[in-house]
């Protein structure tokens, strides 16, 4: 005998769980068959052939993906560390002071979460070959300057938002207090605020790594002929075909993403578990 | 009562811990403090009350540094505050949100004050432990605060506040966050701890219930002025204008007009009141015909069984201080009743009875007609 169904028990309607089930299936499906196939013992990558590791040692000894892989790491980084400074600072800043015109900076501090990619990857080839031409003959890593730029700008306003939001519940009175108990601007700062937005810190920061780490559009845009990354080398693996090494090289991308968030997430419930 | 203090002031010799000298706080054309000078002496439980929006914590705020006077001077202990952050005045807040760091334990945050000012370790310690068991938290010390009731994050920002011997304690609504039972005892613990550490306590409220029961003089403040400032008793008994009688505590109010105003008796008509008159022993030395206020408290009013004749007024002639009315609702509070009474004239006053037996033996009821009277020395003739 079927049991009735609870006010909200929306889960056990049928209708539902087909719902449910198209969108897992349609999310996870591809991915689920890019890494199968990455083990796929054939180079045409259509018919399943047998189990292999041959093109993850193939990846591991492809001396130009690893280049790709360390110069993506790098600017990961480093974009990442830039836009936490800027982006934490922009937040401050727009939390703290009433000024003419806060609205209008604000907007434009938000603006490269809203123009379509392609056009910033566009402005930003404009702007390094005409504005502000980039030299190519810099030693590493000062050669990826203008990838890192580029990633900073679109990056930094996520860190704002995210610390933005957190400032939002800071009881300023704990600002007070801190500077009445016998603390200046910067001890207030290091002791109070920044203890506050620390989780926003690390969120922002993770979530700007990945942005950074993933991005193509942009990238292959500003980057020179002998600067590649990561997402762009796999792009340029996939002209020639789609062999199961492109695959092995997606799914560690995948993989390190994965293992990004879990940080992350693991980090925030402990920060909530804290304050 | 004012010249009193002042006098007794001036024979001991006392210098005034805080000194507002006309000082006002103004954002654009909004006027927060408006032109106020004050004087507080050491060791004073001194409140500072009044309705919101009147510039009371303002006031605290530019005293504690978090405001900056737009004219004036505030002195703390004779020395002019000036341009003087606050992190270098010899005050400590305890905010009205207690602001306790929530990412610190209990003994960081009492320590927080004495470590920026690199207090060595080994005083540091034994000054948080002495502080800490002076609030009666000294179990709790390893605690977070998201781990403690609202009652004792309070005491965890007293401790944080005295630990660093302020010459002056603020304190803002410190107990408007609270729940009544434990208000109640907060006031009594707020003021033995204040005798106990000797320190000046400047208290912020709004609720006059508070400040009575804990202050040593009170400031009431109305739209950024002081409205008058006295002991709780004065204030309460001897109110100067209407706000004052008002804010504090419940009163009867009627307008009316002094009829004679002689050195030691005066008469006021009051239209509500008619056809009696009200009567005061003592002149009120203002014009006569001129527009004045009774106000009566609602204690200090009798009531009597219905009679033909108006019953008899102490310290006052026949017929005098007397209304007749009807009961139209009875409040009972347990420690006392409020009698709500409809006069002749449709005025409705209130009339207060401590029930201090377990049975009324007058036995009021609710439709009964009755007499009202105050004596003679009742009534505050207000002027403004």
């Amino acid at each position: 005998m079927a049991q009735r169904r609870a006010p909200l028990e929306y889960n056990r309607m049928w209708q539902m769980r087909l719902w449910l089930f198209g969108v897992f299936f349609f999310l996870y499906a591809p991915l689920v068959a890019l890494v199968a196939f990455s083990f796929n013992n054939s180079k045409r990558n259509t018919v399943w052939r047998g189990f292999t590791f041959d093109y993850y040692v193939k990846l591991f000894n492809d001396q130009d993906l690893l280049i790709a892989f360390a110069n993506s790491l790098t600017i990961a980084l480093l974009a990442t560390l830039i836009s936490l400074v800027i982006g934490a600072l922009a937040a401050v800043l727009l939390w703290r002071y009433r000024f003419i015109g806060r609205t209008v900076v604000e907007g434009t501090f938000m603006l490269p979460l809203v123009v379509p990619e392609i056009c910033m990857g566009v402005a930003m080839l404009l702007f390094f070959t005409r504005v502000l031409p980039w030299p190519n003959d810099l030693p590493w890593p000062l050669s990826l300057g203008s990838i890192i730029i580029a990633h900073v700008s679109f990056c930094f306003p996520f860190v704002a938002l995210v610390v933005g939001a957190r400032l939002a519940s800071f009881n300023k009175e704990q600002d007070e207090a801190a500077r009445d108990l016998g603390a200046n601007d910067w001890q207030a700062f290091r002791d109070v605020l920044l203890p506050h937005i620390k989780p926003a810190l690390i969120a922002g920061g993770l979530l700007a790594f990945t942005l950074s780490l993933d991005d193509f559009v942009i990238t292959f845009f500003t980057s020179g002929p002998d600067t590649i990354t990561f997402p762009v080398k796999v792009y340029s693996m996939l002209r020639f075909s789609v062999t199961p090494e492109v695959n092995a090289a997606s799914t560690m991308l995948i993989l390190l993403t994965i293992v990004l968030m879990i940080l992350m997430m693991v980090m925030q419930s402990r920060g909530q578990k804290k304050g | 009562m004012d010249q009193a203090l002042a006098k007794d002031i001036a024979d001991a010799d006392v210098k005034p811990i805080i000194s507002f000298r006309n000082i006002s706080k103004r954002w654009g054309s909004a006027v927060a403090v408006d032109n106020v000078s004050l004087d507080i002496m050491p060791g004073e439980f001194f409140a500072l009350l009044g309705p919101s929006g009147c510039g009371k914590t303002t006031l605290l705020r530019m005293l504690a540094g978090l405001e900056v006077p737009t004219e004036g001077q505030v002195l703390i202990d004779g020395q002019d505050m000036g341009d003087i952050p606050p992190n270098k005045r010899a005050v400590n807040m305890v905010f009205q949100s207690y602001a306790v760091f929530p990412h610190m334990t209990v003994t960081d945050n009492v320590a927080y004050g004495l470590k920026i000012d690199g207090v060595p370790q080994e005083e540091r310690d034994r000054r948080v432990q002495e502080s800490l068991d002076l609030v009666q938290l000294g179990h709790l010390a390893t605690r977070m605060p998201d781990q403690l009731s609202g009652g004792q994050r309070q005491r965890v920002a007293l401790a944080r506040a005295l630990v660093k011997k302020p010459k002056v304690l603020l304190l803002d609504e410190p107990l408007s966050a609270l729940d009544a039972k434990l208000r109640e005892a907060m006031r009594f613990e707020l003021s033995q701890l204040q005798q106990k550490v000797g320190i000046t306590f400047i208290m912020v409220t709004h609720d006059q219930d508070e400040a009575l029961a804990i202050a040593c003089r009170i400031a009431v403040m109305n739209k950024g002025s002081i409205a008058q400032l006295g002991a709780p008793s004065d204030l309460y008994e001897f109110p100067g204008s209407r706000f004052v009688a008002d804010f504090l505590g419940s009163v009867n109010m009627f307008e009316g007009t002094l009829i004679e105003d002689k050195p030691d008796e005066a008469i006021v008509a009051c239209p509500e009141l008619d056809p009696h008159r009200v009567y005061v022993p003592h002149a009120v030395l203002g014009q006569e015909m001129s527009q004045v206020w009774v106000a009566i408290r609602p204690e200090k009013m009798n009531l009597h069984k219905d009679a033909d004749t108006p019953p008899a007024v102490p310290e006052c002639p026949g017929s005098y201080n007397v209304a007749r009315g009807e009961i139209k609702d009875i409040s009972y509070l347990g420690d006392i009743s409020i009698f709500h009474i409809l006069l002749a004239s449709g005025r409705l006053i209130r009339v207060s009875r401590s029930n201090r037996s377990r049975f009324d033996q007058d036995n009021f009821n609710a439709g009964e007609k009755v007499w009202v009277s105050w004596a003679g020395s009742s009534p505050v003739v207000l002027q403004s």
